[in-house]
């Protein structure tokens, strides 16, 4: 947590251009696994026309459409905070046109690169089809393994850069490019699973705490899990 | 419809037959199959059955066919109406429908938002309305900013006029694309899909509601002849002249859509003293807000398909008391995809009995129990009455929110209730 204070402080940036579907999920899981914890949670939502805190501990970027895509990575690249947040080791969890836009470069609607906020050593274009439906993916062994679920509806393919390393293998589904599923380097993670990539994946939102907090107790299960593995069946 | 080229009676005449035989089979309302047959025949067909009229079409994600069956109502007072009453609202629905009225002068015809841009070209409509505009089912649906600029393309192209919801920017946007309109503040509850300008991306400026203009571009909301004021439930008309609504329809969302339709009503000379009792008739829609009594309890059934169309929903439930079901299916119908579900806030069914239903349910479970909503698990609305009634033996009443296939699979198992 924050040098400052003992209050886990999650931001989530753009909900105004980035939040097409569901992607407000992801914040309210983290939020509800960190209290169960007894840990205390600020959630701050900052609007494309605030500056981005530099003081938070997880960093949430949610999907978009083509233009607001577009918009977001030029607020963020003038902004300058998100990058500096990432430099002082704060987690983030990128989604969809969120993931794109944090690495190196990514494509516009004509498949244009365009340059990214570059915490993340990815590039992104348009590949021929669109990559929707369910999608299944093991966990890079690194980040301790396990499956998860998600759903996915995007056109982008991703190249995952030497500084980065894929997230998962997927197992259905396209992701980066049909072999692997999202990338991270550091503290900075991001997927094609969109929305409530975390609310399916709880042990993926563990893993985000465990980035700031250190060793968490384990919960007992609940509903997450239960979604967890009935996904598992339906996409298996 | 006597004028009709003798090969597009033909495929009118076919396509009757096929839909009397889907109704007679019970494999549906026969909408669709119907103007499938024709259309293969004709393919010109839909231009050429709208030929001559004045027709009305309808389009947005939310309140098409309750709007529909409104304006349709109001213009009987012109006489017969061409209209697509059960919601087939792709061009083989309009090609039924039309067939289906060949004597009826005026027509009004929900069309779905991806298709509103070919019949607008294909049908030359006197008036286009807009509602609203917010994500839905986007594993199918195309974007909502590429809506709007196909809406607002094809609106530049024709010489129709469009009544729209000025207080929707997505919508309004769109709506300035055409030479002449009308501009009803028809409210919009649901805001999270245009905080950002149409016009430049601009964060906009909202307030005071219903105003909101871009401080970048300079868009804004355009000037009002009609308005909603949900708090007196009433319509301001351009003549300053209050209305009280008094719908059979429950929420903000019907009054909405009544403003609307007494708007189209208006550009087809009906004043509001002529078209307002005839809203006032109706009492349902295609099954939706209907009222079925099963073992002396009486179950509302609420259709919605999106998350503005769940907040919507939320705010007409019943006093808290009254228990409140929620299904949730993901067919093709209804998107495959339930993460909208997070988009929702449940937190207003606290102090509520909510029970989730449904092929998704767990997804519906684990919202509500991240949103802190105790909730119970169901397989049938008949399950949730009989242990309802065994616990409260005086229960009267129980509201049900389901997405589309959910609430067709509750429609069927009450006997397709209208």
């Amino acid at each position: 947590m924050s040098d400052t204070s003992s209050v886990l402080r999650i931001v989530w940036i753009y909900p105004d251009l980035l939040s097409t579907y569901g992607d407000q999920g992801n914040a309210l899981i983290l939020r509800r696994r960190a209290e169960l914890r007894g840990i205390k949670t600020e959630l701050v939502r900052v609007l494309s026309s605030d500056p981005v805190p530099v003081e938070g501990d997880v960093y949430l970027l949610g999907g978009g459409e083509d233009r607001p895509q577009i918009l977001a990575a030029d607020r963020l690249r003038s902004d300058g905070g998100l990058k500096r947040a990432a430099e002082r080791g704060a987690a983030v969890f990128a989604v969809c046109a969120g993931y794109q836009i944090i690495g190196e470069s990514y494509g516009d609607d004509a498949d244009n690169p365009l340059p990214g906020v570059g915490i993340l050593d990815v590039r992104s274009g348009r590949g021929e089809t669109r990559a929707v439906g369910e999608i299944v993916a093991d966990i890079a062994p690194e980040l301790g393994g396990g499956r998860i679920t998600g759903f996915e509806n995007h056109q982008g393919r991703t190249a995952v850069g030497p500084s980065a390393v894929p997230l998962s293998r997927t197992v259905t589904g396209v992701g980066n490019d049909g072999h692997t599923e999202g990338a991270y380097q550091g503290q900075v993670i991001g997927t094609y699973l969109h929305g409530p990539a975390l609310p399916r994946n709880p042990h993926l939102a563990d893993l985000l705490l465990r980035m700031r907090v250190g060793e968490i107790p384990p919960l007992p299960p609940s509903w997450g899990e239960t979604l967890h593995q009935e996904r598992l069946a339906a996409a298996l | 419809m006597s004028e009709l080229p003798l090969r597009a009676q033909l495929a009118a005449v076919l396509g009757k037959g096929a839909a009397s035989l889907s109704r007679a089979t019970g494999r549906g309302d026969g909408s669709v199959i119907g103007g499938r047959i024709a259309l293969k025949v004709e393919p010109d067909l839909l231009a050429k059955l709208a030929r001559g009229r004045r027709l009305a079409l309808v389009s947005a994600t939310n309140g098409k066919t309750t709007t529909t069956r409104l304006i349709a109502a109001a213009l009987r007072e012109l006489g017969p109406v061409a209209t697509n009453e059960h919601g087939a609202n792709m061009p083989t629905g309009h090609i039924t429908a039309l067939s289906n009225a060949p004597d009826a002068r005026n027509g009004v015809l929900e069309v779905d938002e991806k298709y509103l841009p070919r019949v607008l070209r294909d049908t030359n409509p006197a008036v286009v309305v807009l509602m609203n505009l917010s994500r839905d089912q986007m594993d199918r649906a195309s974007e909502i900013n590429l809506l709007a600029k196909k809406w607002r393309e094809a609106l530049a192209l024709s010489e129709t006029h469009v009544v729209a919801n000025a207080d929707d920017p997505l919508v309004a946007w769109a709506g300035m694309g055409a030479h002449y309109a009308t501009w009803v503040s028809a409210g919009q509850r649901w805001k999270e899909d245009s905080w950002c300008c149409p016009e430049c991306g601009g964060h906009l400026k909202r307030e005071p509601e219903p105003h909101w203009e871009c401080p970048e571009c300079g868009m804004r909301r355009p000037e009002t002849t009609w308005a909603v004021d949900n708090r007196t439930d009433a319509v301001v008309d351009p003549y300053e002249q209050r209305w009280p609504l008094r719908l059979n329809l429950p929420g903000d969302a019907n009054r909405a859509n009544a403003a609307i339709a007494m708007a189209t009503a208006a550009a087809y000379g009906i004043p509001p003293e002529r078209s307002l009792p005839r809203l006032q008739e109706i009492r349902s829609v295609a099954g939706r807000y209907t009222s079925v009594v099963t073992d002396g309890v009486e179950v509302r059934l609420l259709l919605a398909k999106n998350p503005a169309g769940w907040l919507e929903s939320f705010a007409v439930l019943d006093p808290p008391r009254v228990p409140v079901i929620l299904s949730v299916n993901a067919q093709i119908p209804d998107g495959k995809d339930t993460s909208w579900l997070w988009d929702v806030d449940y937190t207003v069914l606290r102090g509520r009995r909510v029970f989730v239903m449904g092929e998704r349910r767990t997804d519906l479970a684990l919202r509500l129990e991240t949103d802190e909503v105790p909730f119970e698990v169901a397989d049938k609305v008949s399950d949730v009455i009989t242990r309802l009634k065994a616990e409260q033996p005086d229960i009267t009443k129980v509201d049900v929110i389901a997405n589309y296939t959910a609430f067709q699979q509750i429609r069927a198992a009450y006997g397709r209730v209208q």
